[in-house]
């Protein structure tokens, strides 16, 4: 690209530049470690522990030790197919609340609608920590430590405020003449928000349900407390790396990788979706 | 096909202490196409959506027929509305936004194939059934909203100002072919519009509303000759009647100019507004003397705005002459009255009509 270059009206050329810098050098100091991590999954341990230097030959044997090993109790595969159940169980259980419920909120608010938002929000004041002691107790009493299905209720439980919140944000910009037509044209309740409202909220929800993923995929404070035995989760086997063994920075940084790898896979694919629908109420 | 029944209809909306719509009480026949009119704010929309089950009721009641639908929901009303930014489905094609609502009552696919087809002939929409509403003109919109109407031959056709989303050359189109839909369905209609010509054209009747109270409901000619009220007068007709209030001051007089009220029964102690259309004036060399302010001259006719001096203030008035008419701005003129003139009363109600005349 050649020739003129479009400067809004006012803004001196180097500020630009300067803020153009500035900008690309916070980036780079953000991505850095992630860098760094990625370059030492490929050296071997002696490379990794040595001084930086990014002249050696890439292999990939620490990943092929990653996924065969067993750090703690499972194998890395067991605790990434335990991670993948508890966060996609998890996110099904909170759309198929949330979608209702910010339905109901959006189309047929109750009185007093702003109180029930802010409950829903104020579920989130509470510090973890103060809730931790509570809900072992339950889970001890309900049988259900160490399982992957308190993973999957606490996960709900943790997602389905903020899934509320967004989904109605969503439903909010279907333009309310549709519901009514569809309300006159004779559809019942589930009818208007099955052939009306989502899908034209589906980017708003795919959002929302990318989201909840990855909240659920990154939780570790839940699991090390009530679950860091059978039903491990990734983020507990990548940690468990750390603590139960000397230095392997090179085997830590293949576990983390992967341990990232479907978060940002699916951060790369529903980005345009994504996009959309975080942007739906800035442009109609 | 039904007739409908407001009957002393009441909406509030939530926190106001005035009612968007008062007491409304109208019979619209059976077939009938009713307009309803008002400027904005006057309720004529939360009337029709109240009719669609959209509002709720705080008084009164609404009948369908013979039933009372007050408490009915809208899906249980059996009616069919065209909204004025049509409300067409995104997601769905046109055949399917027009075969939505029998899809709702299950209605076999063949059958409801069968009726979309039907519908798109009569609306030229067949070239079309496959597409997109965001791949249609704004006219084409327009007909796949009335199709999806008339799919369903509902008891009522509901229409909240379905036309004013089109270009003005289009509009002036549309508005006769749905006036001829509508005669040709026979379905009883009420259309909702705050355009005058629009109401006056293709109404049957005219409602007129006015802060949620229902002015008159009569013909267009009723309405344009017979105005209940000072409201209605200056509502119906464009450019508007030149309305001129009187403070008692003797024999009522315009600028100065006895009127000949002739039969007409004046308190002469009380305020009165006189009013008389623009064709019921003429530039002529006797009458009220005025000055010239603008020429319209739209080729079939010409609009002069004359200002007259009238009981200490300039007063503007329209008069409307046959072209060739020429005319500077400043033209020292006379108006002559031979139409016939109402006399409102101080609250506003026509006490009389009166053949217009200067003594």
């Amino acid at each position: 690209m050649s020739g003129h270059e479009t400067h809004v009206v006012g803004e001196r050329r180097w500020v630009d530049g300067v803020l153009g810098v500035v900008a690309w050098l916070v980036g780079a100091l953000y991505f850095f470690p992630i860098l760094w991590m990625l370059v030492n999954s490929f050296k071997t341990e002696l490379e990794a522990n040595g001084p930086p230097s990014i002249a050696f030959s890439p292999t990939a044997e620490r990943y092929s030790e990653v996924v065969e090993s067993s750090s703690g109790v499972l194998s890395f595969t067991e605790a990434f197919r335990n991670s993948g159940l508890v966060t996609v169980a998890s996110t099904i259980v909170v759309l198929l609340l949330a979608i209702p419920a910010a339905y109901a909120l959006t189309i047929y608010p109750v009185k007093k609608w702003r109180d029930v938002l802010f409950f829903f929000i104020s579920t989130k004041f509470l510090p973890l920590v103060a809730s931790v002691l509570p809900l072992w107790i339950l889970a001890r009493e309900l049988n259900l430590l160490n399982t992957r299905l308190v993973l999957v209720i606490l996960y709900t439980a943790m997602n389905l405020p903020l899934a509320v919140w967004m989904l109605r944000s969503f439903f909010q910009e279907v333009p309310k003449e549709l519901i009514e037509a569809a309300e006159i044209d004779g559809a019942s309740l589930l009818g208007q928000l099955r052939s009306v409202i989502l899908p034209i909220a589906l980017p708003g929800i795919a959002a929302t349900a990318l989201l909840c993923l990855i909240f659920a995929w990154n939780e570790y404070f839940f699991a090390v407390q009530l679950n860091a035995a059978d039903g491990q989760t990734v983020p507990i086997w990548v940690a468990a790396n750390v603590s139960t063994r000397g230095n392997f920075i090179a085997k830590l940084s293949a576990a983390s990788v992967l341990a990232s790898l479907p978060v940002v896979i699916a951060g790369w694919l529903a980005q345009k979706r994504m996009i959309r629908g975080l942007a739906m109420g800035a442009i109609k | 096909m039904a007739t409908v029944t407001f009957n002393g209809a009441t909406r509030f909306y939530p926190n106001t202490d005035r009612p968007a719509v008062a007491g409304l009480d109208l019979e619209i026949a059976d077939g009938e196409l009713l307009v309803l009119v008002g400027p904005s704010g006057s309720g004529k929309s939360t009337a029709l959506r109240m009719l669609a089950g959209l509002e709720p009721l705080d008084g009164g009641q609404i009948c369908i027929g013979d039933r009372d639908v007050s408490t009915v929901r809208p899906r249980d009303r059996d009616i069919a509305m065209v909204f004025q930014n049509y409300a067409l489905y995104p997601n769905l094609t046109v055949a399917e936004n027009m075969g939505f609502a029998l899809k709702q009552q299950k209605v076999p696919k063949d059958v409801r194939r069968e009726k979309v087809e039907e519908a798109a002939g009569i609306l030229d929409l067949v070239p079309f059934l496959d597409r997109k509403p965001k791949n249609l003109s704004g006219g084409q919109r327009q007909r796949v909203a009335m199709g999806r109407a008339i799919v369903r031959s509902p008891q009522v056709f509901l229409m909240d100002e379905p036309l004013s989303n089109l270009d003005a050359k289009l509009r002036v189109q549309t508005r006769t072919e749905l006036a001829e839909l509508q005669e040709r369905l026979g379905v009883t209609t009420v259309y909702v519009t705050h355009d005058q010509v629009e109401a006056m054209t293709m109404g049957h009747r005219v409602a007129v509303l006015k802060d949620g109270v229902l002015q008159q409901c009569d013909t267009p000619q009723n309405l344009y000759h017979h105005p209940q009220n000072e409201f209605v007068a200056g509502f119906i007709g464009s450019p508007a009647m030149n309305l001129v209030a009187i403070t008692p001051d003797g024999a009522p007089a315009l600028a100065g100019v006895e009127l000949n009220l002739g039969t007409a029964d004046v308190d002469q102690t009380e305020p009165i507004t006189v009013g008389f259309r623009p064709e019921s004036a003429r530039i002529g060399s006797t009458g009220i003397p005025g000055v010239v302010r603008t020429v319209e001259d739209l080729g079939s006719e010409v609009f002069v705005h004359v200002v007259v001096e009238h009981q200490g203030a300039s007063k503007p008035l329209v008069v409307k002459t046959k072209p060739p008419f020429e005319a500077k701005l400043g033209d020292q003129v006379h108006i002559d009255l031979d139409g016939p003139m109402h006399v409102f009363d101080a609250a506003g109600a026509r006490t009389a009509t009166t053949e217009a005349a200067l003594r």
